[in-house]
């Protein structure tokens, strides 16, 4: 579980720190208390910063600072296809042995593939890519979150 | 002279140990191996005690000879488990030195007996009604379990809830008692030993400004009824309450004891079979207590396995378990405070104080350190331990708790130390 990726991003975290965004949201694992603020900032249809500040597991720590390093700089429709990807591996149960598309896509992300395993940890990893997804709604408007997922649909 | 020994140098014999050798063939599950073949260092018998074969068997052979409804009809397998759930409540009420067996209830855990209580005093005629002119005591230091329901009749009845504050060193702070019970107070609800911090609270104290002033005391001893010998008497208490699956018995049965007369005067809370007198299609009349709080079948092979755990403890002795788990705690505290960046919340001394040991490990993050110790085979808690506000008077979001019974050893000891300095390196 605790892949040696995991924990380099954990003590060596991307990102972390709040700046200056469009949109913030707080998000709390009620049943071990981890915490996440995140902060999303856009510049045209482009990620341009993600920051964020929390206290929690290695597992939560690492997988924001992940999120970080994969998704600043993506356009919307391509971040939303990594976070989509990212929840499959995650609700995989351990089913999922990320094979060479997957890796393309989720890069140091697919070193949590081990977490999906257990099932009390889940929530821990997607802390902040639920947090990041509600903050983009936020960021950007319910029309433009729509018109992004039917592009990335029809993509 | 046990003081003596050095934090990391395991004691020959520590004074007070129970033969564990012996104890631990009693049960099976502590023979198992986790993660391929890592010895089970079980530490998690404050959320649930391990089960000796005896109470297994009397499982087993209820279901296999005995087993029909109680309290009615008249064959033989009807009146054989009628006489086991009976003899069950005679064995509860002996191992609580209750006055009589009628002052024992069976519930399904600690939960219901506390909230049943909750819910007849919102229901009660004076003297006892809770209702908006009154006031329901509580402590910081209390499981969810007693806090909610009395939430919840505050909400009912507009009754005003109070509590006791936590002092730094994790003991109730008592200092104002006589402002937070006053004679407004109608009931006093707090834990005898807590499930986080590990405190025995003073009950004498409590009982005596309880009953200057006329309140009902309710006291839940779930994490003290395992673990030492509980004498409903001596505490002077109206209600007591615990849970069964602590104590070495099933999952499914709790106690509440209470007061004859309380328990007479007071209406019942659930209605249904077996709690009856009489039922017209107008009104009923109830039976006498304790089963006008047993409406429905009850959990009658979990009452039987209850009553053979009750067996076991005594057959070894709720006071040499006491002193066992004292011994442990003790060479637990020393040998945990030694582990670099450890943080005992709680008392820190063994004094007035039971087997669960909660702690911080630096930043490490307690699902973290529980992970990483799971990896070697040792079962701890992790989490807010359904006492959130411990966590919050404490400023931290969780604790890894270690909790230690009659079968756990020095050796385990040693393991979660060295265990925790383990996690400490996989996590610098």
């Amino acid at each position: 579980m605790y892949q040696d990726v995991i924990l380099d991003h954990y003590k060596h975290p991307h990102g972390r720190g709040l700046r200056s965004g469009d949109a913030e949201v707080h998000h709390v694992n009620p049943t071990c208390g981890d915490e996440i603020t995140l902060r999303v900032r856009y510049e045209g249809g482009t990620v341009a910063d993600v920051s964020y500040e929390g206290q929690g597991c290695s597992i939560s720590q690492a997988s924001a600072s992940v999120l970080n390093e994969l998704l600043v700089g993506k356009d919307l429709g391509e971040a939303l296809g990594i976070q989509a990807t990212f929840l499959e591996l995650m609700q995989s149960k351990g089913r999922i042995t990320p094979d060479e598309q997957m890796e393309e896509v989720l890069e140091d992300a697919v070193a949590f593939a081990g977490v999906s395993k257990y099932p009390a940890r889940v929530k821990c990893a997607l802390l902040s890519w639920m947090a990041w997804k509600d903050a983009t709604a936020k960021a950007l408007g319910e029309a433009a979150w729509e018109a992004a997922g039917q592009e990335r649909r029809t993509a | 002279m046990s003081g003596e020994v050095l934090p990391g140098e395991a004691p020959a014999v520590l004074p007070g140990l129970l033969d564990t050798e012996a104890i631990r063939k009693d049960f099976p599950i502590l023979d198992r191996t986790v993660h391929d073949g890592r010895k089970l260092i079980y530490l998690d018998s404050a959320a649930s005690s391990q089960k000796p074969r005896q109470v297994l068997d009397t499982l087993q052979s209820y279901y296999e000879r005995h087993h029909a409804n109680v309290h009615r009809g008249v064959h033989v397998l009807a009146e054989e488990a009628t006489a086991l759930y009976e003899a069950a409540r005679d064995k509860v009420a002996a191992f609580v030195n209750a006055p009589s067996r009628d002052e024992v209830v069976f519930t399904k855990n600690a939960s219901e007996s506390l909230n049943l209580v909750a819910n007849m005093l919102g229901w009660a005629d004076e003297p006892y009604r809770v209702d908006a002119s009154t006031e329901i005591v509580i402590t910081e230091m209390e499981h969810h379990s007693n806090i909610v329901p009395w939430q919840l009749l505050a909400q009912r009845t507009g009754a005003t809830l109070k509590w006791f504050g936590l002092t730094d060193d994790g003991r109730l702070d008592l200092s104002d008692i006589e402002q937070v019970i006053t004679e407004h107070t109608k009931v006093v609800s707090f834990v005898l030993v807590s499930n986080v911090l590990g405190t025995v609270n003073p009950v004498e104290a409590i009982v005596r400004r309880a009953q200057e002033v006329g309140a009902l005391v309710v006291i839940d001893a779930s994490q003290a009824a395992p673990h030492m010998p509980l004498d409903v008497q001596a505490l002077q208490a109206d209600f007591v309450a615990f849970t069964g699956h602590k104590m070495c018995g099933p999952t499914g049965i709790g106690v509440l004891w209470g007061r004859q007369e309380l328990l007479e005067d007071l209406p019942p809370f659930l209605g249904g079979g077996e709690m009856i007198e009489t039922v017209t299609m107008h009104s009923s009349t109830y039976a006498p207590a304790p089963h006008k709080f047993e409406a429905g079948t009850p959990p009658i092979a979990q009452a039987v396995g209850l009553g053979a755990a009750v067996d076991y403890l005594s057959g070894i002795g709720m006071d040499r378990i006491a002193a066992h788990e004292h011994a442990i705690t003790e060479y637990a505290l020393r040998r945990l405070s030694a582990v670099p960046d450890l943080r005992i919340v709680g008392p820190v001394s063994a004094a007035d104080r039971g087997a669960t040991l909660s702690f911080t490990l630096g930043d490490i993050h307690p699902h973290d350190v529980g992970q990483v110790l799971d990896e070697q085979g040792i079962a701890v808690r992790v989490g807010h331990h359904c006492a959130r506000p411990v966590c919050l008077r404490y400023g931290i979001p969780a604790t890894t708790r270690a909790s230690f019974y009659l079968y756990s050893t020095p050796a385990e000891v040693d393991a979660l130390a060295e265990g925790l300095e383990y996690v400490r390196g996989f996590f610098a």
